[in-house]
Order: structure tokens, then sequence, then C-alpha cells
């Protein structure tokens, strides 16, 4: 076994998602099988090489720091769940 | 023929000599969507007035001397790709009442270049699967045969350009979801090289990997789609300033001059016949054309799909954090606190896949597992990539198929995500590495469905690509095909 049920709700915390029993059960198997599918790269000598995080080898993208207009308040409001016309709201999250 | 079966470049053609109005093609189009839409399935959202209203305006720009790449050209955009005036879902029930602010910036290229964008085309949820199944609201269906998978996460995309419900579309791709789509429908799709396109309002999925491209009907169009989307945008820091060529100059006939390699590793078990025997007559033709063909070793390929799967559930789990019920986006409006809102909104908003990969993302950057997992697969990323680099020293592109197999059943393997990552096989690596690729229809199975060839360049080398598949269309014979459809 390459990961137990237990860390896969471990790991479903941290992601903020709920699994049900049954979706656990489930899930624990798959990852199970992908992740002894992708053992196969402990086969792969990786001595003094490098990580690509990215495909092209760019630096820093800099731009001049100028003011530009963003996006207007409505506008980034009018997909909100819930808000005040100021400000998104949420749950209170200190009881 | 039906106008609404006319290439891009044909319609495009007809409309500068004033022999058609851009009304009439759009009218055309909207006949075709209701003729073949409820045995397709590929519009999430079909805007008809909007189109109407563009196709209206095109035609009097028109009459005012003004022109476009795409005047008055009905076109499609996956359902990935943030559209001001229409809404944009990812395919998923988290962003179903979703409308963006703003418009990414190859649709406001597409709305310059004068197109009429129909609707919004049906997808695997936040571009997660390869047969277009995890999409929340409908499954699109393979023009070429009932009950088969259209292929994915493109797949509206590549079954409406199949079924001519649209003249092009655009795709995203993150490890072959242009191109296998395309491959499985007949059609031609390119992936650029990383950087080449903007992804700014690019839903993103897996940052490092994701790329907009052309789904077309034939090489021409490809090239021409190209033209419009291609170049640098201060808005998507990972655009490269690079000058854009035109790219329908590519198109040159002959392949005199050009080397191709074969990689053996492309070739390997698991291959079905019919694909392999359909993809060397093809390598054939491309011979008889001019080119030399040499072969070629991509040793790490057999590691590309585990290097794959690590590293795109590592960036989505990231990336997907932003959906969380606050600003925009499904909200669990029963959840008491905080967090349970974020745990709710989260469980119900999002499928199956797309939690599967935020977990063994999250997992793979979880402490005492990165060094195993993420990192490990970064390096390996590097070897697939040198890998290439040695292999572009001997040669000017890579021919093989796209998918191992031809379309399949709808179902088939929904319930075995490995197999279903297995399928994915031949196309990721061009991802990992960030290099071009396209897929161009070469041949049919016994059961009539489409096989593809794809090809791999190095990086910004899209040219050579366009000119080998364009010599490739020349000599199969295959474009021009259309599904028996209504």
């Amino acid at each position: 076994m390459k990961i137990t049920r237990e860390e896969v709700e471990h790991v479903a915390r941290l992601a903020r998602l709920d699994l049900t029993p049954e979706e656990a059960e489930r899930m624990t198997g798959q990852l199970d099988t992908i992740l002894n599918y992708v053992a196969k790269l402990d086969e792969v000598d990786t001595t003094g090489v490098g990580e690509t995080t990215h495909s092209q080898r760019v630096t820093n993208a800099f731009r001049e720091d100028e003011v530009r207009p963003s996006l207007a308040r409505e506008k980034a409001l009018a997909n909100a769940p819930a808000d005040n016309g100021e400000a998104f709201v949420v749950p209170k999250i200190i009881s | 023929m039906e106008i609404y079966s006319l290439t891009l470049t044909q319609a495009r053609e007809k409309l500068a000599r004033g022999e058609i109005t851009s009304l009439q093609l759009t009218e055309a189009v909207l006949f075709r969507i209701n003729q073949v839409e409820d045995r397709i399935r590929a519009y999430l959202h079909l805007d008809r007035e909007g189109a109407l209203a563009r196709a209206e305006e095109a035609d009097r720009l028109r009459e005012q001397g003004r022109a476009g790449d795409l005047l008055g050209i009905p076109l499609s955009v996956k359902d990935v790709l943030c559209t001001r005036t229409m809404p944009t879902t990812c395919g998923s029930r988290m962003l179903e009442n979703f409308t963006p602010p703003y418009d990414a910036t190859v649709i406001e290229r597409l709305n310059q270049a004068g197109a009429v964008i129909l609707g919004k085309v049906a997808m695997d949820e936040f571009a997660m699967g390869s047969t277009s199944e995890n999409c929340a609201f409908q499954v699109p269906v393979n023009p070429w045969k009932e009950g088969y998978v259209t292929g994915g996460s493109s797949g509206g995309s590549a079954a409406a350009v199949a079924a001519d419900e649209c003249f092009a579309s655009l795709g995203s791709d993150t490890g072959g979801s242009i191109r296998q789509p395309a491959s499985l429908c007949g059609i031609v799709g390119m992936k650029p090289t990383y950087g080449r396109v903007s992804r700014y309002g690019l839903v993103a999925f897996a940052s490092s990997l994701d790329q907009v491209g052309p789904m077309t009907r034939d090489v021409a169009d490809c090239a021409l789609m190209m033209n419009v989307i291609a170049g640098y945008d201060h808005r998507d820091s990972t655009s490269i300033n690079r000058e854009v060529p035109d790219y329908t100059r590519a198109l040159v006939d002959g392949m005199e001059g050009i080397r191709i390699g074969i990689p053996a590793e492309y070739f390997g078990d698991g291959l079905d016949p019919e694909v392999e025997r359909s993809v060397r007559r093809g390598i054939d033709m491309l011979r008889e054309a001019g080119a030399e063909i040499v072969e070629v070793s991509l040793p790490h390929t057999r590691y590309c799909v585990a290097v794959y799967y690590l590293i795109a559930p590592a960036e989505a789990s990231s990336n997907l954090a932003r959906y969380d019920g606050v600003r925009y986006g499904f909200r669990d409006q029963d959840a008491r606190t905080l967090i349970d809102m974020y745990r709710a909104s989260r469980s119900r908003g999002f499928g199956d896949e797309v939690k599967r990969r935020i977990l063994i993302g999250t997992y793979a950057l979880s402490a005492g597992y990165y060094d195993a997992y993420y990192k490990k697969a970064s390096q390996v990323r590097t070897l697939i990539t040198d890998d290439f680099r040695q292999a572009f020293a001997r040669c000017d592109l890579l021919v093989s198929p796209v998918c191992p197999t031809p379309a399949w059943k709808i179902g088939e393997k929904s319930d075995d995500p490995l197999a279903m990552y297995l399928s994915d096989i031949l196309t990721i690596s061009a991802n990992l590495a960030g290099i071009p690729a396209i897929s161009v229809p070469c041949g049919f199975s016994s059961d009539g469905l489409p096989i593809g060839m794809q090809m791999q360049a190095a990086h910004f080398n899209e040219e050579v690509l366009l000119r080998a598949a364009h010599n490739l269309e020349q000599r199969a014979g295959v474009v021009g095909t259309k599904p028996e459809l209504a």
C-alpha cells in the first residue's frame, strides 16, 4: 500500500474537501493504483539533474510599475455569492 | 455542398468576393446546429441572437471596406476561455453561473479579427479528462459514430468542427487536450509552443503546461487561426515577445530538405495495429513528398505519464484552491462557519476527477512527500526535455500517432482513471517540454473512425509542422471526408 485511507482523509482535509466514507474508500484504492504506477520514476537516476518548473528558460518578466485601471468594484462583486455592495460577505470566522 | 461545410479559408474567400454574406453564413451554421446538435451535444451555450447581430455588423463593416482575418466567420470556443458576454463554466458545477468580468486575450483577438463567436462548447471539467465525459452538463458524442467518445478535454470543439457546427474552434491543451480529440474526430488541432499564445483569461489547470490553440477542418485554416491568436501579451508574464510569422506562408508544397525523426518509443506496446498502419502509410507519403526519414530515440518517454500525473495535479491543486465560494463560483449557502463553507462548496462544486487530481496534487506537494514525488517528477521532466533537444539535433520534426487507439465507447474507461491516463501517453511529452505539436488526419480504422498523425517540432518551429501537415493532407486525401449526419 502506497497510501492509506487515513492519509487520503488527511490530504482531503488539507485540500478542504469532504469525502463521504464511500468516496474515501474508492479514492484510496484509485490513488494507491496511481501512486504505484508513478513509483516507476524511482528507476530513474536523477543525481545532479536540475528541476524543470518552466519549459522556457525565462527569468523574471519585469515591466514598468505604472498605474493602470483595474477591475471596477461592481464588476468584481458581480459574481459574488454574497456581498454588501462594497465587499464579499462570508460566514462568521471567529465564534 | 452546403455552405456550412466549407473550410474557414473557403468561406473567407466567398465572403471577400461578395458571393455570400456573413449573415447567410451564420444562419446556415445555426441551421446546421439545429439539425445535428441533438446527436452531437457540443454546445453548452449558444448565443443565436448575438451571433446574428455580429454577422450583420461584419457585413456592414465589409461594405465600408473594412477587412479582418476572420471578418464574419462563425466560430466556437471551448468553455475554458473567459468571455465577457457569455457564461464560462469550465464544464463544472462550480462555475455554472459564472460570467467573467473580462475577455481572454485570445477572445479579444478573435473579436478584433471580426469573428462571430457562436457560443461555448463542452469539455471535461476544468479540462481534466481524455473523453469529455467529465463535463458536468452534457457529454459530446463523436460525429463519426453514435455512442463513441469525442476525446478530450476539448471534445466539444473537436465535435463541433467535425460536424460543421462552426468553421473552427479554440481549444486548450495541457497534456493532449487539443490534439487527441482532433485525432479522434478527424480534424486538425495544434498545440503551439508554450508562450506563443497568451494564457490570460484561460482558466488555469496546470499553468506550466496549458496552452491555447486552434482546432480546424484543415491545415490552411489552422495557419490562419494561428496568425490571429499568436503573439506577446503583457498580461501573461509567460508569453514570449517574439515576432509572429505569417503562418499561411508555411504551407509549402514538397518536403525537400526536411528530416523527419521516427521515435521508436512512440510505436510500442498497446498501439492499435490499424493506427500504426495508417501512421506508417502517412510517413511513406511524407517520404514520397521529399522528406528524409531517420530513426530517433526518446528514451524517457516511458516515464512521461508518471511525470505528468504528478506535475499537472500538483499545479491544479494549487490553482483550484481559488474556488472557495467567496468571490465567485458555487457557495454552499447552508454552511455556518467559514471553514465549513469552503469544504461544503468545494465538495459539492467539484466532480470526481477534479477531486481525485486535487488529492493527488496535494499529496505530492505535502510535507514529507515533496522530494519523492514533485521534485523527482520535475527532474525527470528535465530528462524528457533533454531527449527532445537531442532528437531535434538530428531532425526537424518527429512523427508518431496521436492516440494509441481510435475513439472508444462512452463509458468504456470511465471507471478506471489509470487506463484513461495511459491513453495520453503520446501527447503528454510535448507539454512537459513546451514544444509545439499538431494532429493531422491521416486515415480511418476499419470501423470508419478517424486516425490522426502527430508531428512535434522544436520550440517556435510551428512553421515546419504546418508545412509537413499540409503535405500529408495533400497526399492522404482524408480532409474533406465528412461524417454522415442527419
